[in-house]
Protein backbone atom coordinates (compact mmCIF):
# COMPACT_ATOMS: atom_id res chain seq x y z
CA UNK A 1 0.00 0.00 0.00
CA UNK A 2 1.34 3.13 -0.76
CA UNK A 3 1.63 6.17 1.93
CA UNK A 4 -1.29 8.39 -0.14
CA UNK A 5 -3.34 5.12 -0.14
CA UNK A 6 -2.80 4.44 3.59
CA UNK A 7 -3.05 8.45 4.63
CA UNK A 8 -7.03 7.93 2.53
CA UNK A 9 -7.73 5.09 4.62
CA UNK A 10 -6.88 6.68 7.77
CA UNK A 11 -9.00 10.14 6.76
CA UNK A 12 -12.05 7.95 5.77
CA UNK A 13 -15.12 9.63 8.15
CA UNK A 14 -18.49 7.63 8.72
CA UNK A 15 -21.37 9.54 9.71
CA UNK A 16 -25.59 8.76 10.84
CA UNK A 17 -27.64 11.65 9.31
CA UNK A 18 -31.23 12.47 10.44
CA UNK A 19 -34.04 14.39 9.81
CA UNK A 20 -35.56 13.51 13.02
CA UNK A 21 -38.47 11.48 11.86
CA UNK A 22 -41.06 10.34 14.44
CA UNK A 23 -40.27 6.57 15.54
CA UNK A 24 -42.76 4.34 17.20
CA UNK A 25 -41.91 2.66 20.46
CA UNK A 26 -42.67 -0.84 21.91
CA UNK A 27 -46.30 -0.55 21.90
CA UNK A 28 -46.13 0.37 18.35
CA UNK A 29 -47.18 3.55 18.96
CA UNK A 30 -45.96 7.05 17.23
CA UNK A 31 -43.59 8.78 19.29
CA UNK A 32 -44.43 12.64 20.08
CA UNK A 33 -42.07 14.92 18.73
CA UNK A 34 -40.52 15.74 21.97
CA UNK A 35 -39.94 11.90 22.04
CA UNK A 36 -38.19 11.80 18.88
CA UNK A 37 -35.84 14.18 19.86
CA UNK A 38 -34.21 12.56 22.82
CA UNK A 39 -34.64 9.51 20.72
CA UNK A 40 -31.72 11.00 18.44
CA UNK A 41 -29.58 12.18 21.37
CA UNK A 42 -29.61 8.64 22.69
CA UNK A 43 -28.62 7.39 19.04
CA UNK A 44 -26.09 10.36 18.96
CA UNK A 45 -24.84 8.81 22.37
CA UNK A 46 -24.63 5.24 21.16
CA UNK A 47 -22.92 6.21 17.98
CA UNK A 48 -20.20 7.88 20.12
CA UNK A 49 -19.51 5.05 21.94
CA UNK A 50 -19.18 2.88 18.65
CA UNK A 51 -16.48 5.52 17.43
CA UNK A 52 -19.03 6.48 14.34
CA UNK A 53 -17.40 9.99 13.21
CA UNK A 54 -20.39 12.23 12.91
CA UNK A 55 -24.01 12.75 13.82
CA UNK A 56 -25.56 15.32 11.18
CA UNK A 57 -29.14 16.43 11.79
CA UNK A 58 -31.38 18.18 9.17
CA UNK A 59 -33.74 21.24 9.16
CA UNK A 60 -37.48 20.73 8.22
CA UNK A 61 -40.34 22.41 9.43
CA UNK A 62 -43.06 19.56 8.52
CA UNK A 63 -45.14 17.20 10.92
CA UNK A 64 -43.45 14.15 10.11
CA UNK A 65 -39.91 15.60 11.52
CA UNK A 66 -39.11 16.72 14.69
CA UNK A 67 -35.96 18.66 14.33
CA UNK A 68 -36.42 22.31 13.04
CA UNK A 69 -33.75 23.83 14.75
CA UNK A 70 -30.71 21.13 14.30
CA UNK A 71 -28.38 23.18 16.60
CA UNK A 72 -30.25 22.93 19.62
CA UNK A 73 -30.30 19.39 19.57
CA UNK A 74 -26.44 19.07 18.83
CA UNK A 75 -26.52 21.02 21.74
CA UNK A 76 -28.31 18.80 23.70
CA UNK A 77 -25.96 15.90 22.36
CA UNK A 78 -22.62 17.84 22.97
CA UNK A 79 -23.16 17.72 26.53
CA UNK A 80 -23.54 13.76 26.08
CA UNK A 81 -20.85 12.89 23.85
CA UNK A 82 -17.02 12.89 23.42
CA UNK A 83 -15.97 12.38 20.55
CA UNK A 84 -18.25 12.47 17.58
CA UNK A 85 -18.75 15.73 15.27
CA UNK A 86 -21.97 17.12 15.59
CA UNK A 87 -23.04 18.88 11.87
CA UNK A 88 -26.15 19.79 10.78
CA UNK A 89 -27.37 18.64 7.84
CA UNK A 90 -28.72 20.86 6.05
CA UNK A 91 -28.81 24.22 7.51
CA UNK A 92 -31.24 26.33 5.17
CA UNK A 93 -29.45 29.36 4.98
CA UNK A 94 -31.03 31.13 2.51
CA UNK A 95 -34.23 31.22 5.16
CA UNK A 96 -31.96 32.06 8.28
CA UNK A 97 -29.40 34.89 9.41
CA UNK A 98 -25.97 34.07 9.22
CA UNK A 99 -24.98 35.94 11.99
CA UNK A 100 -27.02 33.69 14.23
CA UNK A 101 -26.21 30.30 12.45
CA UNK A 102 -22.63 31.55 12.81
CA UNK A 103 -23.16 32.33 16.43
CA UNK A 104 -25.17 29.24 17.15
CA UNK A 105 -22.64 27.22 15.79
CA UNK A 106 -19.89 28.57 17.78
CA UNK A 107 -21.94 28.15 20.45
CA UNK A 108 -22.08 24.61 19.84
CA UNK A 109 -18.19 24.05 19.32
CA UNK A 110 -18.02 25.84 22.70
CA UNK A 111 -20.28 23.16 24.47
CA UNK A 112 -18.07 20.05 22.42
CA UNK A 113 -14.92 21.36 22.79
CA UNK A 114 -14.52 22.24 19.14
CA UNK A 115 -16.59 19.45 17.17
CA UNK A 116 -19.64 21.70 15.38
CA UNK A 117 -19.86 21.46 11.73
CA UNK A 118 -22.02 23.51 9.85
CA UNK A 119 -23.42 21.74 6.68
CA UNK A 120 -25.18 24.84 4.39
CA UNK A 121 -27.57 24.17 1.97
CA UNK A 122 -30.18 24.96 0.13
CA UNK A 123 -32.49 22.10 1.09
CA UNK A 124 -34.90 19.77 -0.59
CA UNK A 125 -37.94 21.45 0.90
CA UNK A 126 -39.06 24.93 0.86
CA UNK A 127 -41.58 25.17 3.98
CA UNK A 128 -38.59 27.47 5.62
CA UNK A 129 -39.00 30.25 3.02
CA UNK A 130 -42.99 31.11 3.75
CA UNK A 131 -41.94 30.50 7.68
CA UNK A 132 -39.62 32.78 7.93
CA UNK A 133 -40.90 35.62 5.72
CA UNK A 134 -38.87 34.73 2.62
CA UNK A 135 -40.05 34.83 -1.61
CA UNK A 136 -39.24 31.26 -3.01
CA UNK A 137 -38.54 33.05 -6.02
CA UNK A 138 -35.59 35.01 -4.75
CA UNK A 139 -34.18 31.33 -3.80
CA UNK A 140 -31.05 31.80 -5.53
CA UNK A 141 -30.12 35.46 -4.60
CA UNK A 142 -30.49 34.58 -0.94
CA UNK A 143 -28.23 31.60 -0.32
CA UNK A 144 -25.27 33.11 -2.70
CA UNK A 145 -25.75 36.54 -0.67
CA UNK A 146 -25.90 34.25 3.05
CA UNK A 147 -23.15 32.07 1.76
CA UNK A 148 -21.17 35.21 0.91
CA UNK A 149 -21.70 36.43 4.49
CA UNK A 150 -21.13 33.41 6.13
CA UNK A 151 -17.73 33.04 4.84
CA UNK A 152 -16.38 36.55 5.96
CA UNK A 153 -18.12 35.47 9.45
CA UNK A 154 -16.22 32.38 9.57
CA UNK A 155 -12.55 34.88 9.67
CA UNK A 156 -13.84 35.35 13.08
CA UNK A 157 -12.76 39.28 12.58
CA UNK A 158 -14.91 42.41 12.09
CA UNK A 159 -17.00 42.32 9.34
CA UNK A 160 -18.12 44.91 6.57
CA UNK A 161 -20.99 43.51 4.45
CA UNK A 162 -23.87 44.68 2.74
CA UNK A 163 -26.53 43.22 0.67
CA UNK A 164 -30.58 42.90 -0.21
CA UNK A 165 -30.93 40.16 1.77
CA UNK A 166 -30.07 41.46 5.33
CA UNK A 167 -29.52 44.56 6.93
CA UNK A 168 -25.81 45.73 6.18
CA UNK A 169 -22.82 45.55 9.06
CA UNK A 170 -20.08 47.78 9.23
CA UNK A 171 -17.62 46.23 11.31
CA UNK A 172 -19.30 44.00 13.08
CA UNK A 173 -17.71 41.90 15.53
CA UNK A 174 -20.16 38.42 16.30
CA UNK A 175 -19.41 36.42 19.39
CA UNK A 176 -18.59 33.86 20.41
CA UNK A 177 -15.51 33.76 19.30
CA UNK A 178 -14.11 29.36 18.94
CA UNK A 179 -10.96 28.20 20.43
CA UNK A 180 -10.12 26.84 16.97
CA UNK A 181 -10.70 30.00 14.81
CA UNK A 182 -12.06 27.76 12.93
CA UNK A 183 -15.82 26.99 12.54
CA UNK A 184 -15.75 23.92 9.95
CA UNK A 185 -18.12 24.29 7.32
CA UNK A 186 -19.17 22.42 4.58
CA UNK A 187 -21.48 22.77 1.67
CA UNK A 188 -24.34 20.19 1.06
CA UNK A 189 -24.84 19.82 -2.74
CA UNK A 190 -27.66 17.95 -4.41
CA UNK A 191 -26.77 17.89 -7.77
CA UNK A 192 -27.24 21.49 -9.50
CA UNK A 193 -23.92 21.92 -10.97
CA UNK A 194 -24.43 25.29 -10.03
CA UNK A 195 -23.96 24.58 -6.62
CA UNK A 196 -21.02 22.74 -7.01
CA UNK A 197 -19.38 25.32 -8.43
CA UNK A 198 -20.24 27.57 -5.72
CA UNK A 199 -18.68 24.96 -3.26
CA UNK A 200 -15.55 25.23 -4.82
CA UNK A 201 -15.46 29.50 -5.63
CA UNK A 202 -15.77 29.68 -1.54
CA UNK A 203 -13.40 26.99 -0.65
CA UNK A 204 -15.23 24.92 0.88
CA UNK A 205 -15.93 20.99 1.17
CA UNK A 206 -18.39 19.68 -0.22
CA UNK A 207 -21.25 16.90 0.56
CA UNK A 208 -23.03 15.55 -2.31
CA UNK A 209 -26.56 14.49 -1.45
CA UNK A 210 -27.34 11.52 -3.28
CA UNK A 211 -30.48 10.59 -2.86
CA UNK A 212 -31.54 8.41 -6.07
CA UNK A 213 -30.27 6.95 -8.96
CA UNK A 214 -26.85 5.28 -9.73
CA UNK A 215 -24.10 7.11 -7.27
CA UNK A 216 -21.99 6.62 -10.73
CA UNK A 217 -23.71 9.56 -12.29
CA UNK A 218 -22.08 11.86 -9.61
CA UNK A 219 -18.18 11.06 -10.79
CA UNK A 220 -18.21 13.90 -12.94
CA UNK A 221 -19.43 16.27 -10.34
CA UNK A 222 -16.03 15.61 -8.37
CA UNK A 223 -14.64 16.11 -11.13
CA UNK A 224 -15.74 19.29 -11.57
CA UNK A 225 -15.41 20.36 -8.15
CA UNK A 226 -11.67 19.42 -7.97
CA UNK A 227 -11.42 21.42 -11.44
CA UNK A 228 -13.31 24.15 -10.66
CA UNK A 229 -11.25 24.75 -7.37
CA UNK A 230 -7.98 24.49 -9.23
CA UNK A 231 -9.17 27.35 -11.64
CA UNK A 232 -10.75 29.09 -8.78
CA UNK A 233 -7.27 28.70 -6.68
CA UNK A 234 -9.04 27.72 -4.12
CA UNK A 235 -8.53 24.73 -1.53
CA UNK A 236 -9.32 21.28 -2.92
CA UNK A 237 -10.94 19.59 -0.08
CA UNK A 238 -12.21 15.85 0.26
CA UNK A 239 -15.30 15.34 -0.90
CA UNK A 240 -18.26 13.49 1.23
CA UNK A 241 -21.54 11.59 0.24
CA UNK A 242 -24.87 11.47 2.07
CA UNK A 243 -27.28 8.55 0.91
CA UNK A 244 -30.21 6.69 2.86
CA UNK A 245 -30.54 3.19 3.82
CA UNK A 246 -31.26 0.87 6.22
CA UNK A 247 -29.40 -1.79 7.66
CA UNK A 248 -30.87 -5.07 9.45
CA UNK A 249 -29.72 -8.66 10.27
CA UNK A 250 -30.12 -10.02 6.76
CA UNK A 251 -31.11 -8.29 3.21
CA UNK A 252 -34.64 -9.97 3.44
CA UNK A 253 -35.40 -8.54 6.76
CA UNK A 254 -33.83 -5.46 6.02
CA UNK A 255 -35.68 -5.08 2.88
CA UNK A 256 -38.78 -6.37 4.21
CA UNK A 257 -38.64 -3.37 6.95
CA UNK A 258 -37.90 -0.56 4.84
CA UNK A 259 -39.96 -0.92 1.88
CA UNK A 260 -43.15 0.15 3.61
CA UNK A 261 -41.51 3.23 5.46
CA UNK A 262 -39.68 4.30 2.75
CA UNK A 263 -42.85 3.62 0.17
CA UNK A 264 -45.17 6.03 3.21
CA UNK A 265 -42.52 8.42 3.20
CA UNK A 266 -41.96 8.65 -1.11
CA UNK A 267 -45.21 8.66 -1.66
CA UNK A 268 -45.93 11.52 1.29
CA UNK A 269 -43.90 14.18 -0.88
CA UNK A 270 -44.76 12.47 -3.82
CA UNK A 271 -48.11 13.82 -3.39
CA UNK A 272 -46.86 17.02 -2.72
CA UNK A 273 -44.74 16.79 -5.91
CA UNK A 274 -47.23 15.19 -7.99
CA UNK A 275 -45.26 11.79 -8.84
CA UNK A 276 -46.86 8.23 -8.54
CA UNK A 277 -46.32 6.02 -5.59
CA UNK A 278 -43.51 4.03 -5.18
CA UNK A 279 -43.58 0.03 -6.58
CA UNK A 280 -42.02 -2.99 -5.39
CA UNK A 281 -39.71 -2.80 -8.65
CA UNK A 282 -38.49 0.32 -8.66
CA UNK A 283 -37.90 -0.16 -4.49
CA UNK A 284 -35.93 -3.21 -5.37
CA UNK A 285 -34.11 -1.85 -8.20
CA UNK A 286 -33.02 1.10 -6.26
CA UNK A 287 -31.08 -0.95 -3.02
CA UNK A 288 -29.56 -2.87 -6.18
CA UNK A 289 -28.11 -0.28 -8.40
CA UNK A 290 -29.23 2.74 -7.08
CA UNK A 291 -28.63 5.03 -3.88
CA UNK A 292 -30.28 2.83 -1.11
CA UNK A 293 -28.06 1.23 1.43
CA UNK A 294 -30.37 -1.29 2.26
CA UNK A 295 -29.36 -4.82 3.48
CA UNK A 296 -27.02 -6.91 5.66
CA UNK A 297 -23.88 -5.15 7.00
CA UNK A 298 -22.11 -7.31 4.26
CA UNK A 299 -24.33 -5.83 1.78
CA UNK A 300 -24.40 -2.23 2.73
CA UNK A 301 -20.67 -2.61 3.35
CA UNK A 302 -19.89 -3.97 0.13
CA UNK A 303 -21.98 -0.90 -1.50
CA UNK A 304 -20.59 1.73 0.39
CA UNK A 305 -16.97 0.64 -0.32
CA UNK A 306 -17.82 0.81 -3.85
CA UNK A 307 -19.30 4.11 -3.79
CA UNK A 308 -16.29 5.52 -1.94
CA UNK A 309 -13.66 4.02 -4.44
CA UNK A 310 -15.91 5.37 -7.18
CA UNK A 311 -16.76 8.78 -6.40
CA UNK A 312 -13.38 8.99 -4.62
CA UNK A 313 -14.66 9.94 -1.32
CA UNK A 314 -13.58 10.39 2.10
CA UNK A 315 -16.98 10.42 4.02
CA UNK A 316 -20.30 8.61 4.17
CA UNK A 317 -22.65 9.47 5.62
CA UNK A 318 -25.74 7.45 6.00
CA UNK A 319 -29.41 8.52 6.43
CA UNK A 320 -31.30 6.84 8.72
CA UNK A 321 -34.90 6.45 10.73
CA UNK A 322 -37.19 6.67 8.14
CA UNK A 323 -40.71 7.05 8.53
CA UNK A 324 -42.20 5.77 11.57
CA UNK A 325 -39.69 2.80 12.38
CA UNK A 326 -39.51 0.77 15.39
CA UNK A 327 -37.02 3.05 17.73
CA UNK A 328 -35.46 -0.36 18.63
CA UNK A 329 -34.93 -1.02 14.98
CA UNK A 330 -33.13 2.50 14.49
CA UNK A 331 -30.86 1.35 17.52
CA UNK A 332 -30.06 -1.94 15.96
CA UNK A 333 -28.91 -0.18 12.62
CA UNK A 334 -26.88 2.22 14.53
CA UNK A 335 -25.29 -0.74 16.14
CA UNK A 336 -24.90 -2.79 13.36
CA UNK A 337 -23.31 -0.47 11.09
CA UNK A 338 -20.62 0.81 13.92
CA UNK A 339 -19.59 -2.36 14.82
CA UNK A 340 -19.97 -4.31 11.56
CA UNK A 341 -20.24 -2.04 8.29
CA UNK A 342 -17.72 -0.04 9.32
CA UNK A 343 -14.76 -2.21 10.03
CA UNK A 344 -15.91 -3.79 6.90
CA UNK A 345 -15.53 -0.80 4.60
CA UNK A 346 -12.11 -0.04 5.94
CA UNK A 347 -11.46 -3.63 5.17
CA UNK A 348 -12.58 -4.23 1.76
CA UNK A 349 -10.95 -0.67 0.86
CA UNK A 350 -7.22 -1.80 2.28
CA UNK A 351 -7.44 -4.92 0.47
CA UNK A 352 -8.37 -3.52 -2.75
CA UNK A 353 -5.46 -1.00 -2.51
CA UNK A 354 -3.48 -3.47 -1.33
CA UNK A 355 -4.09 -5.27 -4.33
CA UNK A 356 -3.00 -2.26 -6.86
CA UNK B 1 -35.75 16.25 -41.72
CA UNK B 2 -32.98 15.26 -40.52
CA UNK B 3 -31.32 16.67 -37.28
CA UNK B 4 -27.65 17.12 -36.67
CA UNK B 5 -27.66 19.80 -34.21
CA UNK B 6 -29.52 19.79 -30.98
CA UNK B 7 -29.30 23.18 -28.71
CA UNK B 8 -30.52 23.06 -25.39
CA UNK B 9 -31.81 26.16 -22.78
CA UNK B 10 -31.03 25.22 -19.50
CA UNK B 11 -28.09 23.87 -18.30
CA UNK B 12 -29.11 22.76 -14.25
CA UNK B 13 -29.52 18.45 -13.73
CA UNK B 14 -32.03 18.49 -16.65
CA UNK B 15 -30.26 20.27 -19.18
CA UNK B 16 -26.84 18.90 -18.08
CA UNK B 17 -28.47 15.19 -18.77
CA UNK B 18 -29.98 15.52 -21.85
CA UNK B 19 -26.92 17.33 -23.39
CA UNK B 20 -24.61 14.20 -21.97
CA UNK B 21 -27.36 11.79 -23.98
CA UNK B 22 -27.30 13.78 -27.01
CA UNK B 23 -23.51 13.80 -27.00
CA UNK B 24 -23.73 10.27 -26.88
CA UNK B 25 -26.32 9.64 -29.76
CA UNK B 26 -23.86 11.31 -32.11
CA UNK B 27 -25.25 15.03 -32.16
CA UNK B 28 -24.01 18.81 -32.03
CA UNK B 29 -24.46 19.83 -28.94
CA UNK B 30 -24.89 23.59 -27.55
CA UNK B 31 -26.24 24.76 -24.28
CA UNK B 32 -27.34 27.72 -22.57
CA UNK B 33 -27.97 28.89 -18.90
CA UNK B 34 -28.94 32.38 -18.31
CA UNK B 35 -26.46 35.16 -19.32
CA UNK B 36 -23.02 34.90 -19.74
CA UNK B 37 -22.01 31.58 -20.98
CA UNK B 38 -18.49 31.60 -19.03
CA UNK B 39 -20.40 31.05 -15.76
CA UNK B 40 -21.49 27.92 -17.16
CA UNK B 41 -18.38 26.99 -19.09
CA UNK B 42 -16.47 24.87 -16.84
CA UNK B 43 -19.44 22.84 -15.83
CA UNK B 44 -19.77 21.97 -19.69
CA UNK B 45 -16.57 21.58 -20.24
CA UNK B 46 -16.60 19.02 -17.61
CA UNK B 47 -20.00 17.05 -17.30
CA UNK B 48 -20.45 17.36 -20.86
CA UNK B 49 -17.11 16.99 -22.86
CA UNK B 50 -17.77 18.14 -26.57
CA UNK B 51 -20.81 20.75 -26.16
CA UNK B 52 -20.62 24.16 -26.64
CA UNK B 53 -21.46 26.61 -24.14
CA UNK B 54 -23.34 29.73 -25.69
CA UNK B 55 -25.80 31.85 -25.21
CA UNK B 56 -29.16 31.52 -25.54
CA UNK B 57 -30.04 32.96 -28.89
CA UNK B 58 -27.31 31.43 -30.38
CA UNK B 59 -28.22 28.30 -29.22
CA UNK B 60 -31.51 29.26 -30.73
CA UNK B 61 -30.71 30.18 -34.13
CA UNK B 62 -27.80 27.61 -34.88
CA UNK B 63 -29.60 24.42 -33.75
CA UNK B 64 -31.77 22.08 -35.67
CA UNK B 65 -34.15 20.92 -32.95
CA UNK B 66 -33.67 22.93 -29.37
CA UNK B 67 -35.22 21.64 -26.05
CA UNK B 68 -36.30 24.09 -23.37
CA UNK B 69 -35.20 22.94 -20.29
CA UNK B 70 -34.93 25.51 -17.99
CA UNK B 71 -37.60 26.44 -14.94
CA UNK B 72 -41.17 26.86 -16.48
CA UNK B 73 -41.64 30.24 -15.04
CA UNK B 74 -38.63 31.52 -16.92
CA UNK B 75 -40.26 30.68 -20.04
CA UNK B 76 -40.70 34.45 -21.31
CA UNK B 77 -37.01 34.46 -21.37
CA UNK B 78 -37.00 31.84 -24.24
CA UNK B 79 -34.98 33.47 -27.66
CA UNK B 80 -38.36 34.09 -29.65
CA UNK B 81 -37.18 35.22 -32.55
CA UNK B 82 -34.87 33.19 -32.69
CA UNK B 83 -36.75 30.10 -32.53
CA UNK B 84 -39.42 31.04 -35.55
CA UNK B 85 -39.97 27.96 -37.68
CA UNK B 86 -37.90 25.77 -35.55
CA UNK B 87 -39.00 22.28 -34.16
CA UNK B 88 -39.06 22.96 -29.73
CA UNK B 89 -39.37 20.21 -27.82
CA UNK B 90 -40.77 21.14 -24.40
CA UNK B 91 -39.23 19.38 -21.59
CA UNK B 92 -40.09 21.82 -18.83
CA UNK B 93 -43.07 20.89 -16.20
CA UNK B 94 -44.43 23.37 -13.54
CA UNK B 95 -42.38 22.48 -10.34
CA UNK B 96 -44.22 25.14 -7.49
CA UNK B 97 -40.80 24.98 -5.68
CA UNK B 98 -38.43 26.08 -8.41
CA UNK B 99 -41.20 28.15 -9.93
CA UNK B 100 -43.24 29.53 -7.23
CA UNK B 101 -46.96 29.88 -7.05
CA UNK B 102 -47.92 31.00 -10.54
CA UNK B 103 -51.48 30.44 -10.97
CA UNK B 104 -51.03 31.22 -15.05
CA UNK B 105 -48.89 28.18 -15.42
CA UNK B 106 -51.50 25.83 -13.91
CA UNK B 107 -54.72 26.30 -15.63
CA UNK B 108 -56.59 22.64 -15.03
CA UNK B 109 -57.10 21.16 -18.06
CA UNK B 110 -54.55 22.81 -20.58
CA UNK B 111 -51.08 21.50 -20.77
CA UNK B 112 -48.22 24.02 -19.90
CA UNK B 113 -47.19 23.25 -23.55
CA UNK B 114 -49.95 24.70 -24.72
CA UNK B 115 -48.82 28.22 -22.90
CA UNK B 116 -45.07 27.65 -24.17
CA UNK B 117 -46.93 27.44 -27.73
CA UNK B 118 -49.12 30.41 -27.06
CA UNK B 119 -45.93 32.39 -26.02
CA UNK B 120 -43.73 31.00 -29.46
CA UNK B 121 -47.06 31.14 -31.72
CA UNK B 122 -44.10 30.62 -34.62
CA UNK B 123 -42.41 27.71 -33.71
CA UNK B 124 -43.81 23.97 -33.80
CA UNK B 125 -43.70 22.61 -29.84
CA UNK B 126 -43.67 18.84 -29.10
CA UNK B 127 -43.38 17.66 -25.56
CA UNK B 128 -40.96 14.94 -24.49
CA UNK B 129 -38.49 14.38 -21.52
CA UNK B 130 -40.47 16.07 -19.10
CA UNK B 131 -42.18 12.96 -16.83
CA UNK B 132 -39.22 10.87 -16.06
CA UNK B 133 -36.52 12.16 -13.40
CA UNK B 134 -33.60 13.10 -14.50
CA UNK B 135 -31.38 10.60 -12.56
CA UNK B 136 -33.69 8.22 -14.31
CA UNK B 137 -32.92 9.77 -17.61
CA UNK B 138 -29.09 9.38 -16.92
CA UNK B 139 -29.03 5.43 -15.84
CA UNK B 140 -31.93 4.12 -17.70
CA UNK B 141 -30.78 4.89 -21.62
CA UNK B 142 -30.22 2.36 -23.45
CA UNK B 143 -29.46 1.47 -26.91
CA UNK B 144 -31.73 0.51 -29.89
CA UNK B 145 -30.58 -3.05 -29.41
CA UNK B 146 -30.78 -3.49 -25.40
CA UNK B 147 -33.38 -5.17 -23.68
CA UNK B 148 -35.54 -3.58 -20.71
CA UNK B 149 -35.71 -0.07 -22.72
CA UNK B 150 -37.52 2.61 -20.71
CA UNK B 151 -40.17 4.34 -22.81
CA UNK B 152 -40.35 8.58 -22.90
CA UNK B 153 -43.84 9.75 -24.10
CA UNK B 154 -44.17 12.29 -26.90
CA UNK B 155 -47.08 14.54 -27.37
CA UNK B 156 -47.33 17.48 -30.15
CA UNK B 157 -50.30 18.39 -32.58
CA UNK B 158 -48.01 17.81 -35.96
CA UNK B 159 -47.54 14.31 -36.73
CA UNK B 160 -44.32 14.50 -38.88
CA UNK B 161 -42.81 17.09 -35.96
CA UNK B 162 -43.70 14.15 -33.43
CA UNK B 163 -42.00 11.68 -35.93
CA UNK B 164 -39.07 13.94 -35.53
CA UNK B 165 -39.10 13.78 -31.89
CA UNK B 166 -39.78 10.30 -31.31
CA UNK B 167 -36.02 9.46 -33.58
CA UNK B 168 -34.78 11.77 -31.39
CA UNK B 169 -35.93 10.36 -27.76
CA UNK B 170 -35.11 6.66 -29.59
CA UNK B 171 -31.37 8.05 -30.36
CA UNK B 172 -31.34 9.26 -26.78
CA UNK B 173 -31.72 5.97 -25.39
CA UNK B 174 -35.61 5.29 -24.83
CA UNK B 175 -38.82 3.85 -26.78
CA UNK B 176 -41.01 6.90 -27.92
CA UNK B 177 -44.46 6.63 -27.15
CA UNK B 178 -46.71 8.81 -28.94
CA UNK B 179 -49.65 9.93 -26.40
CA UNK B 180 -51.87 12.35 -29.17
CA UNK B 181 -51.44 15.97 -29.39
CA UNK B 182 -50.32 18.84 -27.20
CA UNK B 183 -53.15 19.24 -25.11
CA UNK B 184 -52.30 15.29 -24.25
CA UNK B 185 -49.15 16.41 -22.25
CA UNK B 186 -51.49 17.67 -19.39
CA UNK B 187 -51.58 13.56 -18.48
CA UNK B 188 -47.65 13.84 -18.09
CA UNK B 189 -47.32 16.86 -15.61
CA UNK B 190 -47.18 17.03 -12.17
CA UNK B 191 -50.31 15.40 -10.47
CA UNK B 192 -50.73 13.31 -13.91
CA UNK B 193 -50.36 9.39 -13.67
CA UNK B 194 -47.43 9.32 -16.32
CA UNK B 195 -45.73 11.79 -14.38
CA UNK B 196 -42.51 10.43 -12.64
CA UNK B 197 -43.02 6.85 -14.33
CA UNK B 198 -39.42 5.20 -15.50
CA UNK B 199 -41.81 2.27 -16.90
CA UNK B 200 -41.41 0.35 -19.93
CA UNK B 201 -43.18 1.38 -23.44
CA UNK B 202 -46.29 -1.01 -22.44
CA UNK B 203 -46.77 0.19 -19.25
CA UNK B 204 -46.76 3.77 -19.94
CA UNK B 205 -49.10 3.31 -22.80
CA UNK B 206 -51.33 2.06 -19.54
CA UNK B 207 -50.64 4.67 -17.82
CA UNK B 208 -51.98 7.04 -20.09
CA UNK B 209 -55.07 5.10 -20.99
CA UNK B 210 -55.86 5.27 -17.37
CA UNK B 211 -55.27 8.43 -16.70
Amino acid sequence: MTDKKAKTLDSLQFGIDTFGDLPVDSNGKLMTHAAAIRQVVDEAVLADKLGIDIIGVGEHHRPEYSISSPETVLAGIATATKRIKLASGVTVLSSDDPVRVFERFATVDALSNGRAQVILGRGSFTESFPLFGYDLQNYNVLFEEKVDLFSQLLKEKPVTWSGTTRAALEDADVYPKTESGHLETLIGVGGSPESVIRAARYGFPMVLAIIGGSPDRFVPYVDLYRQATKELGTPTHPVGVHSPGFIADTDEEAIKQAFPLFKEQMDRIGKDRGWKPMRHDHFLNEVKHGSMYIGSPETVAKKIARTIKTLDVNRFDIVYGFGPMPASARLHMIELYGKKVIPMVRKLLAEDSQEI
Amino acid sequence: MNVKSIGILGAGKVGVVLAQLALKAGYAVSIAGSGDPSKIALTIKVLTPGAIADIAVNVARNSDVVILALPLSKYRSIPKTELEGKLVIDAMNYWWEVDGIHDDLIEPDSSSSETVQAFLPNSRIVKAFSHMGYHDLYDEAKPLDELGRKAIAVAGDDTADVAVVSEIVNNLGFDPVVIGDLAAGVHLEPGGRVFGASVNSSELKELVESD
